[in-house]
């Protein structure tokens, strides 16, 4: 079984506590004078998001996490899970809804999505960071108002509602920026 | 600040001296690596020293008077905002002088550079002896406390992750010295901490009574330790029986062997004069003198661009 020794403690380093899998955030090393070191570390709790603070003894072992980043392309969804495929080897793995979370909302079949492998399996899914979507629903806006002055909810094809400038309407494609789920712009087909 | 510290220790009539940086043994003190290496891949191992104490100490107990020494020193698995594997060293000695006096030095020097540099003029002094600190900030008694009480009181005070610690006697004090104390110490002035637990003493001599103490103290500026200083332990039937316990106290923990110092030993059983000696880290005194906040800010490269 892999370990990191406290001295190998760096940001983005995964480990294992409590049965979980943990992102390192930060780490300081702290020494008094003389005598016993300690490395307190910020670390993210891969499957909740929680960070917490958590202080040892510098010299001693933790395990690693069986984590790793990758990209795959999300293929369908079949009610409960949803679908991914690794692009080079053609491999194909789900996920369920705790792991996708809100990247459900943006993403639709063929985006690429940054995907972290816990044991071989996804943990969590993070949407692009833009996607571009269809409108399904929206009113109609005011014609001539080019301005964006206010705006009004849309739902888009992925049945997240987004607001937009009253100018926008049903069927067209926008941008949106998925880290805050705002709009960016109108957009064309690719 | 190197010309400031010199004519300091000048106009005292304190000798400079070097001595080597590479040695043969190595410090034992369980708490610090040295960098190990091979000299032309003989197969003999060499190490680079901690602190040029053991040296400096032979100097003494050959009639040197007293001396001083600015020199790189290194640390093995040391890095972070105040740590850094490669630091520069104050370190001085004064044949003669009690703890107190010694302290009243190292206030004056820290003063004198710091006047100088012109950040902070008139720094505040306070004392203050170990056992008091932690009796009356963190009310618990850290000669007697059980190990249980030291880990509810870290617990109790909201260090992250103390449940989960297995920590011995003095790994709870470092802890909580570290987390709950170190920060108020020394705001906006120095504070010298004395008088530190029989367990804690290093190379320090140990004044026997109703609590036997550590004849040490360190000072901090602002939350920091710049400086730590011993009436040093004259007694070498002492040192190598604390030697001793430090290799065994390796071995337990499983950290690297290394050779005690045999030349130290023969020193002190030929007589070193009853000593008060400190080291004084100077990156850190910088980053007081500038209000620099991590250590890379004062070091012209960092080890990881060095």
């Amino acid at each position: 079984m892999a370990t990191y020794k406290t001295n190998e403690f760096k940001g983005g380093l995964k480990i294992m506590l409590d049965g979980d899998p943990y992102s390192i955030v930060e780490n300081e090393f702290v020494k008094p004078g003389k005598g016993q070191a300690f490395n307190r570390v910020k670390i993210k709790n891969l499957k909740t998001g929680r960070v917490v603070e958590r202080t040892f003894k510098s010299g001693d072992s933790v395990e690693a996490a069986d984590v790793m980043d990758t990209e795959l392309q999300y293929l369908y969804n079949d009610g409960e899970l949803w679908h991914f495929m690794d692009q080079t080897t053609f491999e194909q793995l789900t996920a369920d809804a705790n792991a996708v979370g809100e990247a459900a909302k943006w993403i639709k079949e063929q985006d690429i999505c940054s995907v972290t492998l816990y044991n071989g399996e996804p943990l969590s899914v993070e949407a692009p960071n833009f996607v571009v979507l269809q409108i399904t629903e929206t009113d109609p806006g005011l014609k001539g108002d080019t301005s964006g002055g206010g705006g009004k909810p849309a739902t888009l094809e992925t049945g997240a509602v987004v607001n937009v400038p009253l100018f926008v309407q049903i069927d067209e494609l926008i941008k949106v920026d998925t880290r805050t789920g705002s709009y960016v712009s109108r957009a064309r087909e690719e | 600040m190197l010309a400031r510290i010199r004519a300091f220790f000048t106009e005292r009539a304190v000798m400079e001296v070097e001595t080597p940086i590479l040695s043969r043994h190595a410090v034992t003190d369980p708490a610090l690596q040295s960098l190990r290496i091979e000299p032309g891949g003989t197969g003999t191992a060499r190490w680079l020293h901690t602190s040029p104490e053991f040296p400096m100490k032979r100097l003494l107990a050959a009639g040197s008077g007293p001396i001083y020494q600015v020199c790189k020193v290194f640390r093995d698995d040391e890095r972070g905002h105040r740590h850094h594997p490669e630091f520069t060293l104050l370190e001085w000695y004064r044949p003669g002088f009690t703890l107190r006096q010694l302290m009243d030095e190292v206030a004056a020097l820290v003063r004198y550079v710091l006047d100088h540099l012109g950040h902070r003029p008139k720094l505040a002094e306070e004392r203050i002896g170990y056992r008091e600190l932690f009796r009356s900030r963190l009310v618990l008694d850290p000669w007697s406390a059980s190990l249980a009480a030291r880990r509810s009181a870290a617990i109790g005070l909201g260090v992250p992750g103390a449940a989960q610690l297995d920590l011995d006697a003095d790994g709870w004090l470092d802890l909580l010295l570290s987390h709950c104390l170190e920060p108020d110490l020394g705001r906006d002035g120095m504070t010298f901490v004395y008088d530190y637990p029989p367990s804690q003493a290093a190379l320090a001599r140990i004044r026997s009574g109703v609590f036997p103490a550590a004849e040490r103290f360190e000072l901090y500026v602002d939350g920091m330790e710049l400086a730590n200083g011993f009436q040093e332990l004259t007694d070498a039937a002492e040192q190598r029986h604390r030697f001793e316990q430090d290799l065994e106290q390796r071995r337990s923990r499983n950290l690297a062997a290394v050779p005690m110092d045999p030349e130290l030993l023969d020193a002190l059983a030929a007589g070193m004069p009853e000593t008060a000696g400190v080291a004084l880290g100077l990156d850190r005194l910088l980053m007081v003198a500038i209000g620099a906040r991590h250590i890379d800010q004062v070091l012209a490269f960092p080890v990881e661009r060095a």
